[in-house]
């Protein structure tokens, strides 16, 4: 009976500015052609214009009464049977659904003719008019709606119009404020300040370009408002208080029949099913929350490898990770389509290998998949050697017990990659707790230990605070000291300096580089940054729209890297950049998974592009020694191309 | 801390002013006034006149509602119109079920609701949907109707509880509980399922984010993270909007009483309301807002506890 559902909708901003799902494209397609969607619709006109048609379909008067003929059930004279006092039930339901919807209809309108225009008003403009506004909105949800309504119909006997415009009025303060912060995320986009830039007027901007946008939240909401309306307006009927009585209203009929629940239990079944379902029908108008669920305990495949090149070789011995023809596929439901494809590489004990590429090249997944940790919805195939064991053959459990201990990840991301509610000592320590048997007290101690190791000066003050009262380079020590908190042999760290200040970039990079010597770890480093590379790297992979397009150690990639796009990455490294010169780019972007060409991948963007680059796929070459590359240009340094197993 | 709980004890004073002055404005709408009420139709108009001077009636409105601000602080609501009691007198009387009601509800949605948001949430599947059903139904059959339902089942056909009617604790502390068990599912019911709901899109959405994916890559144990992180993460919002929720509550509450005959602050706003009685109508409604103020400040207080953001920002 309240705004309850209203505010079940996902609130951008608590979200942190992400574009709350209700928002997305797909969304909007999809809400309106569900079939449930449809029935729902369906059910609705059918009401309204019963009720128009009342007087026709009725059959009986809705305030005869015929006492001889009390309660009788359904069937013969009375097709739903007869109420309390022998009217006909079926008369009573049609003609109080002329009251009742009109009571829904006008709470709508009043809500929707407050709420939705000064919601894109407040919202698009913000400043005064939105803090007063949403001032007074707050106040208007805090207060008890149903109570007011009791006292309005108080001072206004048997007014249900005054009752429902007072309801409008106080409901109109969630759709307000919905609206309000939908618009401020549109408003956000660039096309809107493009708009503006354009000289569009206000007017135009917010009724041709925002309107349309927030229009299924919109209609999504006063769905819901109107479910709200009902809902009251039955409550109002069954208080006996919203009309004089011997109308019909649908909350009359029900009350009507609760007094005599005990003697006949059917009279209440046509009221209840009637008024459920129009409830549902608005509900189901109104439910914009997707859901998808998120399995914590996924079921593992245990069939790890492609069918043809059973590579099950061992890893040398000074080999630590082996990665061979890793795949990672979505799943049908997730798009079906391949996100990396058939990439092979190892990393020695206390190597440093770089893992670069463009955004979209499928870094971040490949280096996640080791850890277990690829999309829900993507399917892992090839074979991970990690010391003996292959990773993707090994239990969630199995593979938890490997987590932190033996491999573990820093992420791209410090200031998200906490948990903002804990203060950091206690989420270090935990860690701690996860790898080491020692009691909290220890454990603590240990936390400051690590926070001296990631060179924090003073580890006790650090411990105190909340991730939201550090800075983004302290942020990324302390997942750093986490990541090492069980002594990993394998540091995954997926570009580890992208969200940081340049200043930092370098401290954050000379921090890595000191443990990875005094813990003899090995890191695989994913960056897009040549200057990373070169500084940290013994050996760099570079990876082009999911496949391995070169590899070798970094002095080589730096004097002869083969690959064109090796060495249009390289060109366009911002650091190479000359001042007063155009920044160079490489033109176009990384195909999307799925729509990758059958030849070369990066032939439409080459500039030593041929025609046979277009035919076939183009296999690894070894150039030389510990040199691979994918381009049909590139012959090997022996003369004879040679295929990598 | 301090600041954070000055400024929203001074939102709910702010609150209490504008509701009360909002039903004073209200009621000074009334066609026929207390006087009228009173004395009846027959009264001629010097009677009237006179009742009017001797109850300040003819006085300007603000100053009328100054004045029973001033005495409502010092506890003072006046008296009811009919009876002459002394409303806050009225209003200790009707307390107790209300909040015992209320406080049942409470208890047992956020009980089950986290329970069934976190149970679905972790193994989706049929409950996931059950959730999502129970959700959207749990909204779509009104709670007074659920409560009819409820006595059908529970007090005609089974007798296990009373059909109506309420026993105070201090009267029977088992018959006190009885007599709450049907009224508080009732209305429990669709909170539970909003709750369940909202907490299980709340998880999805928090097990997808980044910090999650950094405690499972280190090893952080699978309960804690679940339970500890997640859950408490996960909370925030649905913490946030419990006060809307108890909000409709308190309108869920009037109905509840009256169709499980209650002796509480609902019922007796419903028949002072048909009986034109303002001064219990206003007494009533300061009472529930204060529920609601205090039910917010609590909920601040959790929201402060859960998230370091709210008060050390």
């Amino acid at each position: 009976m309240s705004a309850e559902i209203l505010s079940s909708t996902p609130d951008p901003d608590s979200a942190a500015g992400q574009r709350p799902k209700f928002l997305s494209k797909e969304r909007a397609r999809r809400g309106p052609y569900r079939p449930a969607t449809l029935l729902a619709g369906a059910w609705l006109i059918l009401i309204t214009v019963a009720a128009g048609a009342a007087p026709l379909l009725a059959g009986h008067d809705p305030l005869t009464q015929d006492l001889a003929q009390v309660q009788v059930g359904p069937g013969g004279e009375h097709l739903l049977g007869t109420d309390s006092l022998g009217r006909d039930l079926l008369a009573r339901l049609l003609h109080g659904s002329r009251t009742t919807l009109l009571g829904v209809a006008v709470g709508v309108g009043v809500s929707v003719s407050i709420g939705v225009p000064l919601g894109l008003y407040a919202g698009y403009l913000r400043g005064r008019v939105d803090k007063v506004a949403s001032a007074v909105a707050e106040i208007l949800m805090s207060l008890p709606g149903l109570i007011i309504l009791i006292t309005v119909l108080a001072v206004y006997p048997y007014s249900m119009i005054a009752a429902m415009v007072t309801f409008g009025v106080l409901s109109s303060a969630a759709l307000f404020r919905i609206v309000r912060n939908v618009t401020m995320a549109v408003a956000q986009d660039l096309y809107i300040t493009a708009a503006k830039l354009a000289g569009l007027s206000r007017r135009q901007i917010l009724l041709r370009h925002i309107l349309p946008r927030i229009r299924p939240t919109v209609v999504a909401q006063t769905a819901i408002v109107a479910a709200l309306a009902l809902v009251t307006q039955l409550g109002l009927g069954f208080l006996g208080i919203d009309t004089r009585p011997p109308h019909a209203t649908w909350g009359g009929v029900l009350q009507d029949a609760s007094t005599v629940i005990a003697v006949s239990s059917w009279t209440v079944v046509p009221p209840v099913v009637v008024v459920t379902l129009t409830i549902l029908a608005f509900g189901i108008l109104g439910d914009t929350t997707t859901s998808q669920p998120y399995r914590l305990t996924r079921a593992r495949t245990r069939t790890g490898r492609p069918q043809a090149p059973r590579t099950t070789r061992r890893a040398p011995a000074d080999q630590l990770l082996c990665v061979e023809h890793l795949t990672v596929v979505l799943t049908r439901g997730g798009g079906g389509s391949i996100l990396v494809d058939d990439v092979s590489f190892g990393i020695g004990r206390g190597e440093i290998v770089g893992l670069v590429g463009e955004s979209g090249a499928g870094k971040s997944v490949t280096s996640r998949a080791i850890l277990g940790l690829q999309p829900t919805q993507a399917k892992v195939d090839g074979f991970i050697d990690f010391d003996g064991l292959n990773l993707l053959d090994l239990t969630d459990k199995e593979l938890h017990h490997l987590r932190g201990r033996r491999i573990a990840l820093v992420g791209q991301e410090p200031m998200v990659s906490l948990d903002p509610t804990i203060r950091i000592g206690a989420q270090l320590a935990e860690a701690v707790r996860a790898h080491q048997k020692v009691g909290r007290k220890e454990s603590h101690r240990l936390a400051r230990q690590l926070l001296t190791d990631v060179r924090i000066s003073d580890p006790s003050a650090v411990a105190d605070r909340y991730p939201h009262e550090i800075s983004g380079g302290m942020a990324q020590r302390v997942c750093i000291a986490v990541a090492l908190a069980g002594n990993p042999e394998l540091l995954i760290a997926d570009e580890p300096t992208t969200a940081l200040d340049v200043t930092v970039q370098a401290e954050i990079l000379d921090l890595l580089r000191d443990l990875q010597r005094e813990r003899n770890m090995a890191v695989l480093l994913v960056t897009h940054d040549w200057g990373v590379v070169a500084d940290l790297c013994d050996r760099a992979i570079v990876l082009y729209a999911g496949q391995i397009v070169e590899q070798a150690a970094t002095e080589r990639l730096f004097d002869h890297s083969c690959h064109p796009y090796t060495a249009a990455l390289r060109a366009a490294d911002p650091h190479q950049q000359q001042p007063g010169r155009r920044l160079t780019t490489i033109g176009g972007s990384v195909p999307p998974p799925g729509s990758w060409p059958p030849g070369c991948r990066f032939a439409d963007r080459c500039v030593s592009v041929t025609e046979e680059c277009s035919n076939a796929a183009v296999p690894l070459h070894l150039v030389a020694e510990g040199h691979i590359t994918r381009c049909i240009h590139v012959r090997a340094d022996d003369k004879e191309a040679h295929r990598v197993p | 801390m301090g600041t954070f709980l000055l400024r929203r004890l001074m939102r709910s004073a702010v609150l209490i002013v504008v509701v009360t002055f909002l039903t004073y404005f209200l009621v000074s709408l009334t066609p026929g006034d207390a006087a009228y009420t009173l004395l009846g139709a027959r009264a001629t108009p010097e009677q009237l006149q006179a009742l009017r001077h001797d109850m300040e009636l003819d006085q300007p409105l603000v100053e009328q509602y100054w004045r029973w601000l001033s005495s409502a602080l010092h506890g003072d609501f006046g008296r009811s119109l009919l009876t002459q009691q002394s409303t806050s007198e009225v209003l200790s009387q009707r307390l107790e079920p209300t909040v015992s009601l209320l406080a049942g509800t409470v208890l047992v949605s956020v009980a089950l609701g986290c329970l069934f948001g976190v149970l679905a949430a972790v193994r989706g599947g049929w409950l996931g949907r059950l959730v999502d059903l129970v959700g959207q139904m749990g909204l779509a059959v009104p709670n007074f109707v659920l409560g009819l339902i409820l006595i059908a089942v529970f007090a005609v056909n089974m007798r296990l509880f009373p059909v109506s009617g309420y026993i105070a604790f201090a009267e029977d502390p088992g018959l006190w509980i009885r007599s709450l068990v049907l009224p508080v599912c009732g209305l429990a019911f669709g909170v539970i399922g909003v709750m369940a709901r909202q907490l299980k899109v709340s998880m999805e959405e928090v097990m997808q984010r980044e910090f999650i994916t950094a405690m499972r890559a280190n090893g952080y144990p699978q309960r804690s993270i679940i339970y500890r992180h997640a859950l408490r993460n996960a909370g925030l919002p649905v913490v946030a909007n419990l006060g809307v929720i108890v909000v409709g509550m308190l309108s869920g509450s009037v109905l509840m009483e009256s169709v499980f005959a209650l002796p509480g602050l609902g019922s007796l706003l419903v028949q002072a309301s048909a009986q034109a009685d303002l001064p219990l109508v206003e007494g009533v409604v300061v009472v529930m807002t204060v529920i609601i103020v205090a039910v917010n400040i609590g909920v601040d207080l959790i929201s402060a506890w859960l998230d370091p953001r709210v008060v050390r920002p």
